[in-house]
């Protein structure tokens, strides 16, 4: 624990020292918050909350991307293998590099909901416990994904694409950036098999306030396991050598790091009520809209 | 003779077709500086990779201070200490940083302090890695290997690429461990590293270790020759030197002859009678006692930096 907690200051420091993350972990969510509410939350006070769930989500899922770039950065230039002499294991390199990722993005967190409140009038607070439960268990499991793009990507190229493959389908089919409800019944359900699916529908709720910490326990349970499973398959597919190449059949591991969101995702669509969840929050706030044009 | 420190026995590596390592042996006493001096691709970071626990070998025995690098895991970790060929630290690292960090790791610590102080590295405490020379890199590395206090110590050619200034300065660094007595396998490709820091060599070429002993055994093994290297402004028939009295054995490298003697005198005055009947001139004239590079050459037919 203790070469975890030395990995994970030491991780922190070289974040902060980073003009590139200071872009990707600062300037960029903002970025996003300010254009979201630029261009859909303009005179919608409303919809300011739920705008804040969604860029909460974009920011705590945009820690997997940096994190796969820079382990395998360090496995390319051969700072890994300094520390694989050590006797410093896998699990706790990995586990300094989620445990760094969670508090560099909580300053992100934090200033977009403070924006929100003070400076574009967000009606409420929402409900801030829930909103740090899933921000602290997503960003573990977003992360936990990052590690293990790391581990299957034999070089820098490999894991850019892959993480454009990834990026775009954790915006796109998960409510994030465009709200769910707009899309035909069919792609809902198939958002209900990304992970990302359940961190922004969690957070968005959160933010609204419209519902209670217990009833988010589904989301919480889903991103907890899927932390679990693929921190431990990062584990496995770990590789400190450059020359170590993954065999294309390991790529696979991927897939069963999806595993629990695929077994949620089969529970939702046959007895779930997320989507007609996520249908009356969006006419609520629908509803908000147009009594606040007609004031 | 106590129990060896390091104990390699028919070590086997391959990567795929390539057989890296054809059944390695030696062993390193307590105390000992051994060299595995060779070319590139001879084996040599192969054997010391096995040896760090970076690397599984295909067959063989190897063992560190009684443990086996590739099953005994953290706690052999704790005993040994490494310079690596090929690695890095982060470029917003800075050297107190990197110290503190490795030294904590351990239970047995070096204090960083005296670490930064005997490598002359205390006003680039605060500095970036980034920032450091090539040699101040080295001399980082070397102080990250002693952060643990190590009962072995592995430098992967220590020096590579290192200018000549900063070299001489690795090697009194090395040379201090020596009088600490400590048990260092050391890799190289420098003949004059070789020569200077290992109590032994063994030579490495091909996978195999040709030659094994002190750096003086292994001279003397060389038939005693002196080698002379000449150039001359034509060019000579094959073999023609090879007759020259006292030439035990002559090649020719890029317009260079090299000959070896075991009566060097008389071989000049022959060399000197045969270019002017040939109506050849001598160029340049370098005598050099016997070297390793000479043991070398004569085992393997090819110099060392080929």
């Amino acid at each position: 624990m203790k070469n975890t907690w030395s990995l994970t200051k030491i991780r922190i420091l070289l974040a902060l020292r980073n003009k590139t993350f200071m872009f990707f972990g600062l300037i960029m969510p903002l970025g996003f918050l300010f254009f979201f509410v630029l261009i859909f939350g303009h005179g919608r006070t409303g919809w300011i909350a739920y705008i804040l769930g969604a860029v909460l989500a974009i920011t705590v899922m945009g820690s997997f991307w940096g994190l796969s770039v820079q382990l395998v950065m360090f496995r390319e230039q051969g700072i890994l293998r300094r520390f694989r002499l050590a006797p410093v294991g896998a699990g706790a390199l990995l586990a300094s590099s989620i445990f760094a990722n969670y508090v560099l993005i909580l300053p992100a967190v934090a200033a977009e909901i403070i924006i929100c409140r003070e400076a574009f009038h967000m009606v409420s607070w929402g409900n801030l416990w829930a909103v740090f439960a899933l921000v602290s268990v997503g960003a573990g499991t977003f992360s936990a994904f990052g590690l293990i793009v790391a581990s299957v990507t034999n070089t820098m190229q490999e894991t850019q694409v892959i993480n454009n493959l990834l990026w775009s389908a954790f915006l796109f089919l998960s409510g994030a950036t465009v709200p769910l409800a707009v899309f035909p019944v069919w792609i809902q359900k198939v958002a209900l098999f990304s992970p990302a699916t359940y961190l922004a529908m969690g957070l968005e709720a959160s933010t609204t306030g419209h519902i209670g910490g217990h009833e988010l326990l589904e989301e919480l349970i889903a991103l907890s396991i899927g932390l679990v499973v693929a921190f431990e398959i990062s584990r496995q597919l770990f590789r400190w050598e450059p020359e170590a190449k993954v065999p294309g059949k390991a790529k696979l591991w991927v897939i069963a790091a999806l595993v629990p969101f695929l077994l949620f995702g089969a529970y939702e669509s046959s007895f779930g009520n997320q989507l007609s969840r996520i249908q009356k929050h969006y006419q609520m706030l629908d509803r908000q809209t147009s009594s606040e044009r007609a004031r | 003779m106590s129990e060896p420190v390091i104990r390699v026995e028919n070590l086997r590596k391959s990567y795929g077709t390539l057989a890296a390592l054809r059944g390695v042996s030696f062993e390193v006493q307590a105390g000992e500086v051994f060299g595995l001096l060779g070319p590139n691709g001879a084996g040599k970071t192969s054997t010391i990779e096995i040896l760090e626990g970076l690397r599984t070998p295909d067959a063989g025995v190897a063992s560190v201070a009684g443990l086996d690098p590739q099953t005994a895991g953290l706690e052999f970790k704790q005993e040994v200490g490494a310079v690596l060929q090929s690695t890095s630290l982060p470029d917003k690292l800075r050297v107190s940083e990197a110290l503190a960090l490795f030294t904590g790791f351990y239970r047995r610590r070096a204090d960083p302090e005296l670490l930064l102080r005997r490598f002359q590295l205390e006003e680039k405490r605060q500095a970036f890695y980034s920032q450091l020379s090539g040699g101040q890199k080295q001399r980082l590395a070397l102080a990250l290997a002693l952060v643990n206090n190590p009962t072995v110590l592995f430098l992967d050619e220590p020096t590579a690429g290192l200018d000549p200034q900063v070299r001489r300065e690795i090697y009194d660094i090395i040379e201090e461990l020596k009088q600490e007595k400590k048990t260092i396998l050391l890799t190289t490709h420098y003949i004059e590293e070789a020569e200077r820091l290992c109590d032994r060599v063994a030579i490495v070429d091909s996978g195999k270790i040709i030659a094994q002993g002190t750096p003086r055994e292994l001279k003397h093994s060389s038939a005693g020759t002196t080698r002379i290297e000449v150039r001359l402004a034509k060019q000579v028939s094959d073999g023609i030197l090879n007759s020259l009295e006292g030439v035990s054995d002559s090649r020719e490298f890029e317009g260079v002859y090299v000959l070896h003697s075991t009566r060097p005198p008389q071989t000049i005055v022959a060399l000197v009678k045969l270019l002017e009947a040939e109506s050849n001139e001598l160029q340049s004239l370098e005598m050099f006692s016997p070297s390793l590079e000479d043991v070398f050459l004569e085992l393997t037919g090819r110099r060392l930096r080929e």
